[in-house]
């Protein structure tokens, strides 16, 4: 996980044509009264098409930042510095500029975050909010427009599309706004779509809901998809690969299978024991992690857990561990990267 | 579902809270009523957790607020042991539930951000007129797992969102309650924060000889915690049954959906035709709640009998009972 980690490894090579995302070492350093937040700290992976890279961890791992930076909503300003790059469709997206940005977003990448109702205008009609980068992208007219959106409603599965249209925002439920939030990220058929915590807000039964028809678009329109969410659940069961991230670094990556069913990373485990399951009886002591994710204006120097990891050793505060350092010792296999220096489970390949 | 009846209390047993009949309307400006809780009943052991399982607008919170009096019911009796609590004036409400304290969603909103630890936590027994000690406040402290050297003298800003909820359990603490009111208390929190406020409730419930309502939208929260579960739909109740067997032996349509919707660990490959798959459609209004079962309209096994008849609370198995006409054994329907 330490810096300029290489490309984790992306699946066979039958997929890898040309990656749809590629992030090579992305920095984000926010500027703080209190000093300087590296948000994101040496992240690297890559995302074929029609493929879906869950990215879990909990609040302030930095999962967040990472999205919108991908997405170029974060760049280098008086806050902030980034480095690094990240290339969508083969564009660069930190050299874009403003007016390239505004090609590149609602064409090229869709992003759904997790409040659908601050994501769309409390004052425009539903109809506004999916016209908008219809008739800005493409050259369609005010009715074609229209007759597109309708059709774009129908897709994600709102019922009598052409009324909605001429609703406002408050006039739709949760599950209805987040619908018409993905409608609209989805209207020019991007090769990538970022969903921050798209289910968050949402009541389970309407998540599932949500999550069926984010993998039957991906299905029908081959996008590839940066699944961002702090539920396990909801990453376990829809992504090919995952990402876990503790305090601003990916700590361990896999094929979801492998990620959660043979855990290295001890954050990793230590997670998945937090979490209550309803396959355990009633009244199991749950397997809380103690202390606190680190201050993130002088994190710790060596592993960034050590502090909280019941496996911790000397050597795990003296340098951080790399994420490929375990495939390079033969621990790992191939495809499945951590970085630990006392990885559990490791004898039980 | 959402059923009427009282089959599931348990009369003649030691119950700590008796609530019967609870109806909570809210009117609204256009001259129509929200119909939040429409007439559920539970008991409440002593020692015993119950957990309150729902979506959002089941009336889950609603039955909570209503037990407390905030605001007191529309209808309904809330008897805390022997004391009724409903059509009684202010005073003497405020002097009864005194035994029962709540813990809501938001721990940082719900404390006071200009007073310090020690004084929050001191807050309850000094309204009451009481003496209050620093040794009282630095063992409470401890009780909830804090360092009374370390927050004494912080505001909520200065902690985290676990931390002020560990405060927010000081405080309820501090009245020695019979009764802990727990209002989605770690849908806020972290997993590993979750973890953490989840074993201090089962530890401070031991120690200090609680009872616990526990409402939240988390099945497995609710399952890990919980003696008895209560399943809301709509203000209705629609199932109770023990917690060990939310998992498998669970009957209702309602409580299906929930369980198949749940995202898990380890997917099972989902068969065709499961209710999840089949039940469609979005909650419906409170202001205008269907007839009969309230959750015929998204219902895979509704029937007509559905819409004419609200099904009633009944036994299927010990300890489980059941608001349905079409499921579970002895359904009048073909389920």
């Amino acid at each position: 996980m330490n810096s300029t980690s290489a490309l984790l490894p992306d699946r066979p090579a039958a997929e890898q044509e040309s990656p749809v995302l590629i992030v090579d070492d992305l920095r984000t350093q926010i500027h703080t009264p209190r000093g300087d937040v590296q948000a994101v700290d040496g992240i690297s992976f890559t995302l074929g098409r029609g493929k879906t890279l869950g990215i879990v961890g909990e609040s302030g791992s930095g999962k967040s930042v990472l999205g919108r930076t991908i997405m170029g909503l974060y760049s280098t300003g008086p806050t902030m510095t980034v480095s690094g790059r990240v290339l969508i469709a083969g564009k660069d997206v930190h050299t874009l500029g403003a007016s390239g940005l505004r090609e590149l977003w609602g064409s090229d990448v869709g992003m759904v975050f997790q409040d659908p109702m601050t994501a769309l205008n409390p004052v425009k009609k539903v109809g506004v909010h999916l016209t908008e980068s219809l008739r800005r992208h493409r050259t369609m007219n005010r009715a074609q427009a229209k007759a597109h959106a309708a059709e774009l409603l129908n897709l994600v599965g709102i019922p009598e599309p052409r009324r909605r249209l001429d609703q406002y925002p408050h006039e739709l439920s949760g599950g209805m706004r987040q619908r018409v939030v993905i409608a609209m990220s989805l209207a020019n058929e991007p090769a990538l779509l970022i969903a921050d915590e798209p289910t968050t807000a949402l009541d389970v039964t309407v998540q599932k809901q949500i999550l069926d028809l984010l993998d039957r678009l991906q299905d029908e329109l081959g996008m590839a998809i940066v699944l961002i969410s702090h539920n396990l659940g909801v990453v376990a069961g829809r992504a090919d690969r995952v990402a876990v991230m503790y305090a601003g670094r990916v700590v361990e990556t896999a094929d979801a299978a492998a990620l959660f069913g043979l855990p290295h990373h001890p954050y990793t485990e230590a997670l998945l024991e937090a979490i209550p399951r309803l396959d355990q009886p009633p009244h199991v002591r749950l397997a809380a992690i103690d202390g606190a994710p680190p201050n993130m204006v002088a994190p710790p120097i060596g592993c960034r857990f050590a502090p909280r990891c019941r496996y911790a050793q000397s050597d795990c505060t003296l340098a951080p561990p790399s994420l490929d350092g375990a495939v390079t010792r033969g621990i790992a296999t191939p495809g499945h990267s951590f970085a630990c220096y006392h990885p559990v489970n490791a004898g039980g390949q | 579902m959402a059923g009427s009846g009282v089959a599931h209390l348990r009369l003649g047993a030691e119950q700590i809270l008796t609530v019967e009949e609870l109806v909570v309307q809210f009117p609204t400006k256009g001259g129509q009523t929200v119909h939040a809780v429409s007439g559920i009943s539970f008991d409440l052991l002593d020692g015993e957790t119950l957990g309150i399982l729902g979506e959002s607008g089941c009336g889950k919170s609603s039955a909570g607020r209503a037990v407390m009096q905030l605001p007191p019911p529309t209808a309904g009796s809330v008897r805390l042991g022997n004391d009724e609590l409903t059509g009684l004036n202010a005073q003497t409400v405020r002097e009864r539930r005194a035994r029962m304290q709540m813990i809501f969603q938001d721990p940082v909103s719900s404390l006071n951000p200009r007073r310090k630890v020690k004084d929050l936590v001191a807050e309850g027994p000094k309204i009451w007129g009481r003496e209050v000690t620093r040794e009282q406040i630095e063992s409470v402290l401890h009780a909830v797992g804090l360092d009374p050297a370390v927050v004494w003298e912080r505001r909520p800003h200065e902690l985290s969102g676990g931390q002020c909820q560990r405060v927010c359990i000081a405080r309820a603490l501090m009245l020695d309650p019979e009764v802990l009111i727990c209002d989605e208390p770690v849908s806020s929190l972290d997993v590993s924060v979750q973890a953490q406020i989840l074993n201090l409730l089962e530890e401070t419930k031991q120690r200090y000889g609680l009872s616990m309502v526990f409402i939240a939208h988390d099945l497995a929260v609710v399952k890990n915690i919980s003696d008895r579960i209560m399943i809301m739909y709509l203000g209705k109740v629609c199932e109770v049954l023990p917690a060990s067997s939310l998992a498998e032996r669970a009957l209702h349509p309602y409580t299906q959906l929930l369980l198949e919707s749940v995202p898990d660990m380890t997917p099972p490959p989902i068969e065709a035709g499961t209710v999840a798959q089949r039940a469609t459609g979005e909650l419906p209004s409170p202001l205008n709640p269907p007839s009969g079962c309230r959750f015929r309209t998204r219902c895979p096994l509704a029937t007509e009998e559905c819409a004419a008849v609200e099904p009633q609370m009944r036994e299927v198995e010990q300890g489980h009972f059941l608001a349905c006409h079409n499921s579970g054994p002895g359904a009048s329907g073909v389920a």
